[in-house]
């Protein structure tokens, strides 16, 4: 008992309380984008709102389970838990149900767990596990292949499962290695890919090179020590010439014709405003139509009336953006993004180098579904199905978010009794 | 080591914060700098549904009804929720081929597949009581009810004219008009169109993504009411309409009749014509190209308003007029008639047997060529002018006073100007100024480049009966309410020719019809005015003219006659003319032998001549 009021004592409400709002107006926007005048009640088991709300309840229990467990289970047992749904992954590609295109689902009573979701969660705890013994170097490259592959292993097992979104996800824990030591050459790459892959699609790729070759010249005659850098200049250089042209193959050849034109639609090469650009113009057309104030809560007509499709889960900020407007649309990113750096922040303070990996796992993940998703909808990049975390409805988003969060805020509370 | 790293937690930090501020200006940009957003989204879920008001209704001048609406239905269909219907049934009821049904699905479908196209437009009542017992076996399909125009009399088409569904160059230039709504498109639906169309409601529904209404928006408080069109009193006489009618039965020609005290039309009669009820509905097109085709009897073309003659002998009393108001003609003024006008190289306007010298009233009552050649060619030579030119100028301005050459202003689209030559013309055709009154010696009988519309025609009597004015000829009397004038046509319009002129003219068109050229149309006891006109034109016989009023003072009916390659006005015009006078003052005709032989008269089935189409033709002898 003693112990137990310690704890509670010693929680970073503002984490909580900051997760207990964004999921309550999460059940709230469920039942304004799925509300119907002949089911009204909020509790309506049979509705996805009531769904939720049993969800919610359940997530409750999970935490307040997470901060009376013993201190140690989740550092003792990361391996165990990674390697268990890493097990859990294998299984599902063979024994799992396909739900729209991708096998990534266990069917469980009437309910779906979807591996996949956990997947996250214990990718986070083995990378902090691994990386969390002090010998452990980022710079050592034995290491930094041993982390890679716990990052890559879960990755590549739902990739082939078709579910591409939830794959990419892991791509965040980059942000992990380089807190841990990473050169910020890879996180520079990174945010520079992305950018270098929509120019090599609309720019013909030899300008493209040219214009490198000049930019590289550019730098190497402006910096002081030219010599000393010629051979990183012209590994950047041949990187990203290399990269341009193999963009379009890439495009053509590996990508599946979906995903082309995702891309294709946020490139404003495709204006099939019926066909594959739907989705992203519906969703700016509810979003937009929201204007300053919105248009109140359950007055929203787009999302209401299904014009957005997929609008309680991957698309369900733009209940958001009709029924709040602008002002409940910043005030929802804001939430977040004081959620994410709170964990960051508290990150930091942690004494056990487990405990603020892991912190940064948290929020690398956290961070990665909301800036996908809202990006998403936003049609700032192409439709990538994630959750946003504790709006999109579905069980397993929810309590992986929660287990998620609520491990870091029980590593938080214990900051200063454990090592 | 790891402590020194603690600074990448603010390089992360300012990632995130910049993915967010990059979120917020996008939102921003999207919620409030854009508006097509909005627009997009009102157009996803708001269904605008007009409420058609009901056309103005159209009456005659005591009353009777002879324009209203009936209701009527268009089948519309939502292609996307149109499944397993009964296509073969379908296709029998509405009396369409599979491939026609297949080609309008597919334009729907083109159109929409989530929203109403119309299927079939203007199902009238009867047609409808087939379907709706049978509408719940094609699904996706239901009516929405609109009006037909009906006519309760089948005369009068030209007049009334026809509506038809709104195209696009008056879509794009009239904000009112949205696709499928209806417009006047010719005769008094075209020129009261926005009397008669009264004012469209709208109801604005809210639909979700398949279209399933989802009840009115805001509770209906953007929703409007649609206000019927106002009615018209038309100053139609339908019995005297109808009656024209009948006697212009198989030939070619025009009646119109005018109230002289205030220039309101009793009738306006084209021949041949078409039951106005041909025009309506989904009938319309097909009706249309066969009357469009029907190029031996255009019956599209209205010969009242867009025919134009040489007025013949008619217009000696235009000559009589403005003779005595250039000072050039009393009426004691006696010319021989040696059996014609010479005018040079051994030609002459040839004269028919009469008694000789005549004066004025004799000259008006006989038609005499040789006598209005005289008064035409002292007119033209008067040596108050400095030239030929001036004089003709003057004559032309004070024979325009009369209404013609020029469009009168009728209420009903279509009017021809008519010709009266300018000087330019004669300019171009002799050389400048190469011309004198004997080159231009036709105009003085109503012959040559001179072209007059049958309503002006009826002007120029009313205007004569009148003594000297008129007020512009209109069918609608007026607007909304009985009693109410229209208050277009309250403008008094004074020829040039003093009003003491005119009684022994209309002496001597007493005379026609008493003992002159008419005689054999008189009516007892009606002392009506007349005169007689013979065209000459190059395509077959003459057309018979005859204008006339009665009765002489206060006269109540004034009307024009043309009955087209008929022969002399005396022959088919002036009995028509006399007919019409009766039964218009005594509502019923007792000359039962002039009317038979009238009617059963067919001066063009056999006959076939071919006019120029389109703006009036213009016959020269």
């Amino acid at each position: 008992m003693k112990l137990e009021k310690g704890i509670f004592y010693r929680i970073d409400w503002v984490m909580v309380i900051l997760y207990l709002a964004l999921v309550i107006m999460g059940w709230l926007n469920i039942y304004a984008a799925v509300y119907n005048d002949t089911h009204q009640h909020i509790t309506d088991m049979h509705q996805k709102y009531g769904k939720q709300m049993i969800f919610i309840l359940a997530s409750l229990v999970l935490a307040i389970i997470i901060i009376i467990i013993d201190p140690r289970f989740f550092s003792q047992f990361s391996y165990f838990i990674y390697g268990f749904f890493l097990l859990m992954l294998v299984m599902v590609i063979f024994a799992g149900r396909e739900i729209s295109g991708s096998k990534s689902w266990f069917a469980i009573g009437g309910f779906g767990i979807q591996p996949a979701e956990f997947a996250k969660m214990a990718t986070a705890l083995a990378l902090a596990k691994f990386l969390g013994y002090l010998e452990r170097n980022i710079k050592n490259p034995r290491h930094l292949i041993i982390a890679v592959i716990i990052i890559i292993l879960p990755a590549l097992l739902i990739l082939a499962e078709r579910d591409t979104g939830s794959a990419l996800v892991f791509i965040c824990f980059v942000l992990v290695l380089y807190r841990a030591g990473l050169t910020g050459f890879v996180l520079l790459a990174l945010l520079a890919l992305p950018l270098l892959g929509v120019l090599a699609l609309i720019i013909n790729k030899f300008i493209l090179a040219a214009a490198f070759l000049v930019l590289a010249a550019l730098v190497y005659y402006r910096i002081p020590h030219r010599s000393r850098h010629f051979l990183v200049i012209l590994a950047v250089f041949l990187a990203s010439t290399a990269f341009v042209f193999s963009v379009h193959y890439t495009f053509n050849h590996i990508l599946e014709p979906h995903q082309r034109q995702r891309i294709n639609v946020l490139l404003g090469n495709n204006t099939d405003l019926k066909g594959a650009g739907y989705n992203v113009n519906q969703s700016l057309i509810a979003i937009g139509s929201g204007r300053f104030w919105g248009k109140g809560f359950l007055q929203g007509t787009q999302t209401k009336y299904n014009f957005v499709p997929e609008q309680s889960t991957d698309f369900i900020f733009c209940t958001v953006g009709e029924e709040h407007g602008f002002i409940g649309s910043v005030i929802v990113i804001a939430l977040f993004l004081a959620l994410i750096i709170r964990i960051i922040l508290n990150a930091e303070r942690q004494r056990s180098k487990f405990s603020r990996l892991y912190g940064y796992g948290v929020a690398s993940l956290f961070f990665f579904h909301f800036s996908i998703n809202i990006g998403m909808a936003l049609g700032l990049i192409p439709v990538i199905g994630i959750p946003l975390p504790f709006f999109s409805y579905g069980g397993s988003s929810l309590w992986a978010f929660t287990i998620l969060l609520f491990i870091f805020i029980k590593q938080d509370a214990l900051r200063y009794g454990l090592v | 080591m790891e402590k020194v790293l603690a600074y990448r937690r603010f390089i992360i930090i300012g990632i995130f914060l910049t993915v967010g501020l990059i979120f917020t200006f996008r939102l921003f940009y999207v919620q409030i700098l854009v508006d097509k957003y909005i627009l997009s989204a009102n157009n996803n879920v708001l269904r605008y549904i007009t409420q058609y008001p009901a056309r103005g209704l159209i009456f005659d001048r005591n009353g009777k009804l002879l324009v209203y609406n009936e209701a009527a239905y268009d089948l519309m269909v939502i292609p996307r929720q149109a499944k397993n219907v009964d296509t073969i049934e379908l296709c029998r009821l509405l009396g369409i081929e599979k491939q026609e049904y297949i080609r309008r699905m597919t334009n729907a479908r083109n159109y929409s597949s989530y929203r109403q196209s119309i299927f079939e437009g203007q199902i009238t009542r009867e047609n409808y009581g087939f379907l709706e017992e049978k509408l719940f076996r094609f699904p996706g399909f239901f009516v929405q009810s609109r009006t037909l125009r009906k006519y309760t009399y089948p005369i009068a088409a030209h007049t009334f004219g026809y509506i038809g569904e709104a195209g696009p160059d008056i879509i794009e230039t009239d904000p009112y008009y949205k696709p499928g709504d209806y417009i006047g498109v010719n005769g008094i639906e075209k020129s009261y169109e926005e009397i008669l169309r009264g004012e469209k409601g709208m109801k604005i529904r809210v639909v979700d993504v398949l279209n399933r209404d989802k009840g009115s928006f805001q509770d209906g408080l953007y929703d409007t009411l649609a206000y019927a069109g106002t009615d018209l009193f038309s100053s139609l006489d339908e019995e005297l309409q109808e009656y024209g009618e009948k006697l212009m039965m198989n030939k070619k020609g025009s009646i119109v009749a005018i109230e002289p005290s205030t220039g309101e039309i009793l009738c306006l009669i084209t021949s041949p014509s078409y039951d106005p009820n041909l025009l309506v509905g989904n009938i319309r097109k097909k009706n249309y190209r066969d009357l469009v085709f029907d190029t031996v009897y255009q019956p599209l073309f209205n010969r009242a308003l867009m025919a134009m003659y040489p007025p013949g002998s008619t217009f000696k009393l235009v000559d009589a007029l403005v003779g005595q108001q250039e000072g050039v003609l009393f009426p004691t003024t006696t010319y021989g008639c040696p059996g014609g006008f010479s005018i040079g190289n051994g030609k002459m306007v040839r004269c028919h047997a009469h008694p000789s010298p005549l004066n004025l009233i004799g000259a008006i009552q006989i038609s005499c060529n040789t006598y209005f050649c005289r008064v035409f060619r002292s007119i033209i030579d008067n040596r108050i002018y400095a030239s030929t030119r001036q004089a003709y100028e003057k004559w032309r301005k004070e024979v325009m006073s009369f209404g013609l050459g020029k469009k009168l202003g009728l209420d009903v689209p279509g009017e021809l100007n008519g010709n009266i030559p300018t000087p330019a013309y004669y300019d171009k055709y002799h050389g400048k100024d190469r011309w004198r009154s004997m080159t231009i010696i036709s105009l003085g009988i109503g012959q040559g480049e001179i072209g007059i519309t049958p309503l002006q025609l009826a002007n120029l009597a009313a205007t004569i009966s009148n003594r000297g004015w008129y007020y512009v000829p209109h069918i609608i009397r007026a607007i909304g309410k009985k009693d109410s004038l229209n208050p277009g046509y309250r403008e008094k319009k004074v020829t040039a020719v003093d009003q003491s002129y005119f009684d022994i003219v209309i002496d001597g068109m007493a005379d026609v019809v008493t003992e002159g050229t008419a005689r054999a149309s008189k009516i007892d006891s009606i002392d009506f005015c007349g005169k007689t006109g013979t065209a000459q034109n190059p395509h077959g016989k003459n057309h018979s003219i005859f204008i006339a009023f009665a009765p002489k003072m206060n006269s109540r009916i004034a009307i024009s006659v043309v009955v087209e390659n008929a022969g002399y006005g005396a022959e088919w015009a002036a009995p028509v003319a006399s007919l019409m006078i009766e039964k218009y003052l005594r509502r019923t005709v007792k000359r039962k032998e002039i009317e038979e032989r009238i009617m059963n008269a067919d001066l063009i089935h056999g006959i076939n001549i071919k006019y120029e189409t389109g703006k009036g033709h213009f016959l020269p002898d």
